[in-house]
């Protein structure tokens, strides 16, 4: 049983987890994200677009990686974008990269209990949360194995682990279905469904039917801007029968990008 | 914490009385697992039947103890301070300049009418190992790393740390092992890596301490092979108080402008 501090129950003095407001980054010279407004409470919230939206981009920003060239930009109730301090914000954020880096010989028990300590926690509840963490995303027989020894999806899975070690407010999973099996999907959406219950989760994909199935608000993004938030439902009305597309979410994705490249915003 | 439970309470829970229901049971037991003053009260209260069973237990605890095998060393808590500390990409580095000076060292006892190559090398000794510390060029986990709090200053700051943990010892060794001063190995080789820092959060540290170790070759180490004389800079004299002023400056300004270093990608 885990004890819950006063700063855990105390009400937030936000209105937005995650508030962005004619956001720009850039991406080496190239701006990526070119004015972006984004506005995010609890749930799950699916990024979708095409290659080269500007979606990795816009998550590194979110996960303070990247300083923001313009605009404002307010996690949990910080700024980030400026100068200022980041680290209150940073200690209750989950961040999966598309594609992360790690240690090859670390164990996967070791290489989240290396990110709970980067990201602060109190060092007696470190241990815990990460067998917490590695049982979550169903890791517990390979705890023990080195990261060099794992399979695609299995380090995906440890990627994942590491992001939630510390129940963070806002995660944000960068592609995190890439290399999972059908079977782990499902397994992750439940996940997904459990953790937005009290946090604010942003997932990228390509995968339209992930998003669909597991997302209570889509988000789509074309060219480093938004053009269109809502819930699935909405999504699926924009299609029509004429649009590309093997299903109903499908075809209101072609049909609201198709809008967005002729100039329109949904 | 519950108010603690009355004394003849405490004693019929002793003695195992059938008259206290289950309820005033779990009350006295929920209280002496969080109170030390009564724990000591109700062993006060202990019969002589409780006292026998709790020595036969204890007897027996006692042999499993002696004649169970010795306890062993966890060998986690060493492992985990040095992968917290010690960064794996810093190796190779560490070991090359390693045999860089070792090979000065060989130079000096060879030719020793040449200007020690220790002591030109000594200043930028540790500039490689500064530049691989922290960058998102040679830290497979960079991008995990610079989303969590812990990134900053004080994490450039441990990784240095562990740079010179490592070759200023080896410079004490070569500087012993061939006569040179102490000082004027140390104090350059303090002032190169905290300038290169200090550097590092206007325009990286990687890219620092490439340009401060270039700007050493040119303007120190080239004219000095020429001339075969060694610069004011590293005469003794003046020269170790001058290297250290530089280097508390530089260290001075990093500190003062940690804010510089939230962001450690951008730049490196």
């Amino acid at each position: 049983m885990r004890t819950i501090s006063a700063a855990e129950t105390a009400p937030a003095t936000y209105a937005w987890s995650v508030h962005a407001e004619q956001l720009k980054v850039k991406a080496g010279r190239h701006l990526a994200v070119d004015g972006l407004d984004l506005r995010m409470q609890n749930g799950v919230h699916g990024l979708l677009g095409p290659n080269g939206a500007g979606k990795t981009t816009l998550m590194r920003a979110l996960a303070t990686v990247l300083r923001p060239a313009g605009g404002k930009l307010t996690i949990l109730g910080q700024d980030v974008g400026g100068r200022g301090n980041l680290r209150q914000a940073r200690r209750g954020l989950g961040y999966l990269p598309q594609e992360f880096g790690f240690y090859p010989r670390f164990t996967v028990r070791e290489f989240v209990e290396y990110m709970a300590w980067l990201k602060e926690m109190p060092k007696h509840t470190i241990p815990g949360a990460a067998q917490r963490a590695i049982e979550r995303v169903g890791l517990t027989t390979r705890a023990d194995a080195r990261m060099k020894t794992l399979s695609g999806g299995m380090l995906r899975r440890a990627g994942i682990a590491q992001a939630i070690v510390n129940n963070p407010l806002v995660l944000l999973l960068d592609e995190p279905t890439v290399g999972l099996d059908p079977e782990q999907r499902l397994d992750f959406r439940e996940l997904l469904r459990d953790l937005a219950v009290d946090s604010c989760v942003l997932v990228s994909t390509h995968l339209v039917e992930d998003v669909v199935a597991a997302c209570t608000d889509v988000l789509m993004v074309n060219e480093g801007r938004l053009v269109f938030q809502g819930d699935a439902n909405t999504l699926i009305d924009h299609g029509g029968p004429n649009d590309a597309g093997d299903s109903p979410a499908e075809r209101g994705y072609s049909a609201l990008l198709r809008r967005a490249r002729n100039g329109g915003v949904a | 914490m519950s108010t603690h439970p009355e004394p003849t309470v405490l004693a019929r829970y002793a003695e195992g009385d059938p008259g206290l229901d289950d309820a005033a049971v779990w009350t006295v037991e929920s209280h002496l697992e969080t109170c030390p003053d009564c724990r000591a009260r109700l062993t006060g209260h202990l019969t002589g039947d409780t006292r026998a069973l709790l020595e036969t237990v204890a007897a027996g605890i006692d042999r499993g103890i002696v004649a169970g095998p010795a306890p062993v060393r966890n060998p986690r808590a060493w492992s985990v301070t040095g992968r917290r500390w010690f960064t794996v990409t810093l190796a190779p580095w560490l070991i090359m300049t390693a045999a860089m000076i070792g090979c000065a060292v060989l130079m000096n006892v060879l030719e020793p009418q040449m200007p020690s190559l220790v002591l030109l090398l000594a200043p930028v000794a540790p500039l490689p190992g500064v530049a691989v510390a922290w960058s998102r060029r040679t830290d497979p986990a960079w991008e995990l790393i610079a989303a969590t709090p812990a990134a900053g200053l004080a994490m450039l700051l441990r990784r240095t740390a562990v740079v010179l943990a490592v070759i200023m010892p080896l410079l004490v060794l070569a500087g012993a092992y061939t006569g040179t001063s102490i000082a004027l190995l140390l104090a350059p080789c303090l002032a190169f890596t905290a300038s290169s820092i200090a550097l590092g959060a206007l325009i990286g540290v990687h890219r620092a301490a490439f340009v401060l170790a270039a700007l050493w070759a040119a303007a120190i180490v080239l004219p000095t092979l020429v001339t075969a004389e060694l610069p004011v800079v590293l005469q003794s004299g003046a020269a170790p108080a001058g290297w250290t002023l530089v280097a508390a400056v530089t260290t001075g300004f990093a500190v003062a402008r940690a804010d510089l270093f939230r962001r450690l990608t951008s730049g490196n």
